[in-house]
């Protein structure tokens, strides 16, 4: 989720620019407001690292629109994770800071890469151990589709069709200093198994 | 809203050792994965629902030869809030009192699959031992006078969360310092991590040479006070009594404990710990306990967030390829 750029991989194509996300948080927040017919009882939740990002961006959006503040919290889903009994060592497990109550709101998770979903299936137990939303929405900035579970996005910023052997790498001003989607393949396409270059990916989910 | 979105991004550092057994091998980036990893195990026990399921289907054996309430109660309640499976094993009523080594019984319960052991016992060295022969990570919860690892990783956390940093700071550990694991193992934590450590005791309780652990001696209480960010207390233990190492514990309270009126000597933010159990109006006395400089509850607390953290990282360790065992 939160890895840089690694050799094996090179740019394929650049989908999208700075002002390409800046309108798609827009445009998200615009639909979330019609949808959910305004703020009230509305919180954001982000998934660590990069969609914690586009949640703050996202709650500044909704309150410029608005005019109210909307809560937003950060979520780590990596003691969730269902391969933790499998990779060794341990991913660095970052502190959950959700400063509210959850139970009876209307939450909205976003997360930057919407893949396999099985981070989101992660999520959706973390929260719940949280407490009891009224009801969970998911926001993502983008969907590469090949889903493993049965989970889908509510708001999407963009569909990228892609292949296994593909990934997209989300750059963001606040850690990566630049502003981008960047879809990148290897630089011999590998004949062999998709899950491998997964694991590689570092897209747990 | 001062959410830390982005988090520390660059952690290189990953935890590798199967079992913590002691601070003296640990380097002081690796202390300070623990530390870091405990702050975000921290808020799990605020919870409404205090459990996560990390080390679901994990077992945990908290083997001790040794009586102790609190460090196993926080063990097992930190491998129960991560949704393993524990088991208590109190020597007295093991086979061990029937003549069973302690390697045999490391071998019987490795038959049964268990993942990590817990393990604390009166002699130096035991869980080092262990730890050579089973194949299980291994967690070293006190071994004679040598270490108590975990105990000093909390007490290094409550500094750091209470003065925002370890190095540079004045920290005296006060008490029977030749009979303490806990100021073994705090020494080399806290001097690895940069502070000034003085340790101050009657010369009965003092180990010779152990300016060489890089800390500086004083006989007088007064000094190691004045100046101190951090008084460290220790218990003295009536058993020890026998060996006449002090003339009586009134005479130690007269010359060591800790009161108010010593306390006057001490920065005006200093803090008090202590690893427990209080033996109160000895070494300190109940004003100074309950007094507005005490964390000796805060690092309770944070002891369970640290025994969290290291149960996580030993359990992500990369299996070796079978061990002896």
């Amino acid at each position: 989720m939160d890895q840089p750029s690694t050799s094996g991989f090179h740019e394929k194509a650049r989908v999208m620019d700075a002002e390409a996300i800046r309108r798609a948080i827009v445009r998200i927040a615009h639909e979330i407001l019609e949808r959910q017919k305004g703020t009230a009882d509305l919180a954001l939740v982000g998934i660590r690292t990069r969609g914690a990002l586009l949640a703050q961006r996202l709650a500044k959006e909704l309150e410029v629109i608005d005019r109210h503040p909307v809560p937003v919290g950060v979520l780590d889903i990596t003691l969730y994770r269902d391969d933790l009994s499998r990779i060794a060592p341990n991913p660095i497990v970052h502190a959950t800071e959700i400063p509210f109550d959850v139970t009876d709101l209307r939450l909205i998770l976003v997360d930057d890469v919407l893949f396999t979903g099985r981070t989101i299936r992660a999520a959706l137990n973390a929260l719940n151990d949280l407490g009891r939303p009224r009801t969970i929405q998911l926001a993502v900035l983008v969907d590469r589709g090949h889903r493993e579970l049965p989970i889908r996005a509510d708001y999407v910023g963009k569909n990228i069709p892609t292949n296994l052997q593909e990934r997209i790498d989300v750059r963001l001003n606040e850690l990566d200093e630049t502003e981008a989607v960047v879809l990148e393949a290897h630089e011999v396409a590998p004949p062999d198994a998709p899950r491998a270059s997964r694991a590689r990916n570092g897209e747990n989910a | 809203m001062a959410l830390t979105a982005a988090g520390p991004a660059t952690q290189a550092l990953q935890w590798t050792k199967k079992d913590l057994l002691g601070l003296r091998e640990l380097s002081a980036e690796e202390i300070r994965l623990v530390l870091q990893t405990a702050e975000s195990f921290r808020e799990i026990s605020l919870r409404p629902i205090k459990k996560v399921p990390a080390l679901r289907g994990k077992t945990v054996v908290n083997l001790f030869f040794e009586p102790s309430t609190r460090t196993r109660t926080s063990f097992e309640l930190a491998g129960k809030r991560l949704s393993a499976d524990i088991v208590n094993i109190a020597t007295q009523s093991s086979s061990l009192s029937k003549g069973e080594t302690v390697l045999d019984t490391i071998r019987n319960l490795e038959a049964l699959k268990v993942d990590i052991l817990v393990i604390r016992h009166a002699a130096a060295g035991v869980p080092h031992l262990i730890a050579r022969h089973a194949t299980s990570s291994v967690i070293n919860a006190g071994d004679g006078a040598h270490e108590h690892p975990t105990q000093a990783l909390l007490d290094l956390f409550t500094i750091q969360e209470k003065k925002g940093r370890i190095e540079g700071l004045n920290v005296s550990i006060i008490g029977d310092i030749a009979h303490s694991r806990v100021a073994r193992s705090g020494i080399w934590g806290l001097t690895k991590l940069g502070a000034r450590v003085t340790v101050c005791a009657p010369p009965t309780l003092l180990p010779t040479q152990i300016e060489q652990l890089g800390v500086r001696v004083t006989y007088q209480v007064e000094e190691a006070i004045r100046g101190a960010d951090v008084l460290m207390l220790l218990r003295i233990q009536h058993e020890r009594q026998e060996a006449m190492l002090v003339p009586s514990l009134r005479e130690y309270r007269l010359r060591y404990g800790l009161d108010r009126e010593r306390l006057a000597h001490a920065k005006p933010d200093v803090l008090i710990m202590h690893p427990g159990p209080v033996n109160r109006g000895v070494e300190l006395d109940s004003s100074v306990a309950d007094g507005p400089f005490s964390v000796i509850l805060d690092q309770v607390t944070n002891g369970l967030a640290v025994r969290m953290a290291v149960l996580y990282l030993v359990c992500g360790a990369p299996k070796v390829d079978e061990g002896e065992a």
